[in-house]
């Protein structure tokens, strides 16, 4: 049975993240600037930059086929898709039902897919390079998250998103050792995810070394406006689930409309945080050599897999 | 005097510049012998360029400067002009690899041929056609946009690297980023580069065309543009050559003067390049702290200089600006607090372990390999080799003022990215120390003295700059202006090392091990 005030908050939650997603890359940016010891672009330079590219033209390769055209719909789809059903001021989502946490991880997939081939069908030795090395991440990313997403579904007895958050937001306090695991081997992935430094550099001009951005070098006007919205909102999902997995305290319940009045405030602070620790991640590593994100991405798998056996062995009796 | 027992007799080249020798290959198997001597004692080829004395003494002139032990020597080969319209000499590449190009950018521009080697064209990108040689005086130039010939795109043959799942990167020559552009042909399997083609040309502008017929300051001007973040090393080695061809002594404090510009650009240089490879490793902190020490250290050059990169303040004859005593007070103040914080960065670099394991046995090139492409500067230096031009070794006085400095050479023997960014850090330092000393020391004096030009002298200046050693060769005419003119860039030699340095690593380190080198193109594009 869906509520109105579920549907309000659900629709509620894509508009913030359509809203605050770029705001999240703004001031990553500006934190970035600020650490680095440069002055930081305005908070709002995201925002800018969409506008722009949403009047241009789009420039369009002759050789681009519709996939070419509907990959930034599809990718912007399911970013958006995500965000929906990632809770990030309330459990109370009607749409949830629609993915659970196995099939979220699908969505991403799906994602990466999309572009990955878009990149390759102009037919220019970039964008194979950046689909191919996207791939190669893509692999070793998808299983350790898969890993971090048993440990959570198993404390909670489900692989719904809005379960497991309502159940690890409103527990007793108990300090989970299998979370901490879990918790380190998700922000490993998520940079590897959000191609962040030392995975990937976002803000690099070095066009043999890039992987997100050697895929979209093709992509002009509203079709890269919406994969730079949809990189934004990946970004804020992967926060997003972050937080609600590891942090998930004040995110409200069902019918609990000051409980979600309350959770905006506490949510832009947990992001603004976020930001800041992403940022200063960003500064004090440098980027490693390609070859060694299989090692990167594999102890995080091993971290998750440690965080599932620490689940099994330890705390099941609990 | 013989170098080496061969036929050809030099006489030593007056001035006060680097030791030059100057000699005359009878002909070609003179010429050739000499090279394969030079090579077994460990010489190196250090220009090739072309002249069109077919006014004057009815011939081609082809121009040789090798580097040896105890300074250079500089041989000419006088080619007939009748009969062939692209006369032929020996072909030096198959001593000396890194002759290639340079042998093909002189059959583009001067029509004169080797007899044998890589005959694709080097400069010469479709804008005018094979027959057409710019250098020659009797070609036609229009003047305007370009002298009529269609752009057209040329076919260039590259290498081609054959079996399963082996294919070809091309990248530039426009890049995603604001640099300068060249091409280069990757050929790989997956990420592993198998061989790296590079094709340069595209910054051709015609400096040596522009070159011939322009007065002393003209010339003086333009060779300091040749390649901009070299200014100060051309410049100097351009009025080195036109002070010995006119028999010009400088005054002493003219040579401090200038020794004082040169690693102030060295310094600024080292600097960029060094924040800039903290940047390719995506290590922005190095990037924006080394970029405000240099502009420190640009904006003092602007102050008491008048120019951010001491541009035409090395002149024939001297120097355009003096400093006084309050002025060598702020070099030295600026010189501890640089030394400082450069300290204190070389701590973070060193002890950071993501840059320490993008750097460490990235892009290695052995000492075998510098000798065998004649490498100079960093990029001979990193792999143990002790050649700089402002170092005494056996045999060599460097020049004044650097002959009574005692420069310390900065070595380093891993030949890896690490081992350049090492090297560089001990240059800056060693820098410091010798801008210290130089306003110490500084002569008092004049600083400029006048040249008369001296019709149809010549002469060759050698400067070791940051980059490597920049030669200048210059010819006057008969009314003292300048008939052919040479600036030679050790890019010339450097860049094909760096296809061999990529050769053990993957395609996304290659803008590492570029940047670690640092290259021009525009002072090889000429």
């Amino acid at each position: 049975m869906i509520s109105i005030s579920g549907l309000l908050g659900q629709l509620f939650a894509i508009a913030l993240a359509l809203v605050l997603a770029p705001l999240l890359t703004g001031w990553v940016n500006q934190c970035r600037a600020v650490l680095q010891s440069r002055s930081a672009p305005p908070l709002l330079q995201p925002y800018f930059m969409l506008h722009k590219l949403f009047r241009k033209d789009v420039v369009m390769a002759h050789s681009a086929s519709s996939l070419f055209r509907t990959a930034p719909f599809v990718i912007f789809g399911c970013m958006l898709l995500a965000c929906a059903i990632i809770p990030s001021l309330s459990t109370d989502l009607p749409f949830a039902p629609a993915a659970d946490m196995l099939a979220l991880v699908g969505v991403f997939g799906l994602a990466r897919i999309f572009i990955s081939l878009a990149a390759m069908d102009i037919g220019t030795s970039f964008g194979s390079l950046g689909g191919r090395r996207e791939m190669l991440i893509g692999f070793l990313a998808e299983p350790a998250l898969l890993m971090v997403i048993f440990t959570t579904a198993m404390i909670s007895q489900s692989t719904s998103v809005a379960t497991i958050v309502e159940t690890l937001a409103h527990r007793d306090f108990i300090i989970y050792p299998s979370l901490a695991f879990a918790g380190i081997a998700f922000t490993m992935i998520s940079l590897a995810e959000n191609a962040r430094v030392p995975v990937d550099n976002p803000a690099t001009h070095l066009e043999l070394t890039m992987i997100h951005e050697a895929m979209i070098l093709e992509y002009s006007g509203r079709h890269l406006a919406l994969i730079e919205w949809a990189a934004s909102l990946k970004l804020y999902a992967y926060s997003c689930l972050g937080l609600a997995l590891f942090f998930p305290w004040g995110i409200a319940e069902k019918d609990n409309f000051l409980g979600l009045i309350g959770a905006i405030p506490l949510l832009l602070l947990k992001l603004g945080i976020g930001g800041f620790v992403l940022a200063l991640i960003e500064t004090v590593n440098a980027k490693m050599r390609i070859f060694r994100a299989p090692e990167f991405l594999g102890t995080a798998f091993l971290l998750a897999v440690l965080g599932l056996l620490v689940r099994l062995l330890l705390e099941t009796r609990v | 005097m013989l170098f080496h027992a061969e036929p050809i007799e030099f006489s030593p080249q007056p001035g006060n510049g680097a030791p030059v020798w100057r000699g005359r290959a009878m002909d070609g198997e003179d010429l050739q012998r000499f090279a394969v001597s030079v090579h077994r004692h460990e010489g190196r080829i250090a220009a090739i360029w072309g002249e069109d004395r077919r006014r004057e003494d009815g011939c081609y002139r082809l121009h040789c400067v090798f580097g040896l032990e105890e300074g250079h020597a500089w041989v000419t080969l006088d080619l007939p002009a009748s009969g062939a319209d692209c006369p032929f000499y020996p072909d030096l590449s198959g001593i000396f690899p890194t002759a290639s190009r340079m042998q093909r950018a002189t059959r583009d521009l001067v029509g004169i041929t080797p007899d044998g080697g890589d005959q694709r064209p080097w400069l010469r990108h479709g804008a005018w056609p094979e027959s057409w040689h710019p250098l020659r005086y009797d070609t036609v130039h229009e003047v305007g946009m370009g002298v009529g010939f269609p752009n057209l795109p040329s076919d260039y043959d590259f290498v081609q690297i054959g079996g399963e799942g082996a294919h070809e990167i091309p990248v530039g020559p426009i890049h995603a980023g604001i640099i300068e552009p060249g091409h280069f042909r990757f050929s790989v399997i997956g990420e592993r580069v198998l061989r790296l083609e590079q094709r340069l040309g595209y910054q051709h502008k015609g400096v040596e065309h522009r070159l011939i017929g322009a007065d002393l300051a003209t010339g003086a001007r333009l060779v300091g543009r040749v390649s901009g973040d070299s200014t100060c090393t051309y410049a100097w080695a351009y009025a080195t050559a036109l002070e010995t061809a006119c028999g010009v002594a400088v005054p002493p404090r003219a040579l401090g003067l200038r020794a004082l510009m040169l690693e102030r650009e060295r310094v600024a240089n080292h600097l960029g390049d060094l924040g800039a490879l903290g940047n390719d490793a995506a290590f922005a902190f190095g990037l924006t702290q080394f970029m405000r020490l240099k502009e420190d250290w640009l904006r003092l050059n602007a102050q008491l200089f008048g120019h951010r990169y001491n541009m035409d303040r090395i002149v024939p004859g001297g120097v355009a600006v003096d400093l006084d005593a309050a002025a060598l007070r702020l070099v030295v103040e600026q010189c501890d607090a640089i030394d400082r914080q450069v300290k204190a960065l070389r701590a973070i670099y060193d002890q950071h372990p993501g840059l320490q394991d993008r750097f460490m046995t990235l892009g290695p090139i052995t000492a075998e390999l510098a000798r065998e492409l004649s490498l100079t500067g960093v990029a001979a230096r990193c792999t143990g080799i002790i050649l700089d031009g402002r170092c005494h070794r056996q045999g060599y006085i460097p020049p004044a003022p650097y002959d009574a400095l005692g420069v310390r050479p900065a070595t380093d023997e891993r030949g890896d990215v690490a081992a350049r960014v090492a090297v560089r850090f001990d240059e800056v330092f060693e820098s410091l120390r010798l801008i210290k000393e130089l306003c110490a020391g500084l002569p008092e004096g004049d600083v400029r003295a006048e040249v008369a030009p001296v019709p149809n002298a010549a002469g060759l200046g050698v400067v070791e700059g940051w980059r490597g050693e920049v030669i200048v060769g210059v010819q006057l005419d008969g009314e003292g202006r300048i008939a052919r003119a040479h600036p030679h860039d050790p890019s010339w030699q450097i860049w094909p090392a760096l296809e061999h340095a990529v050769l053990k690593d993957i395609v996304p380190d290659f803008p590492l091990i570029n940047k670690s080198f640092n290259l021009s193109y525009s002072g090889a594009d000429l």
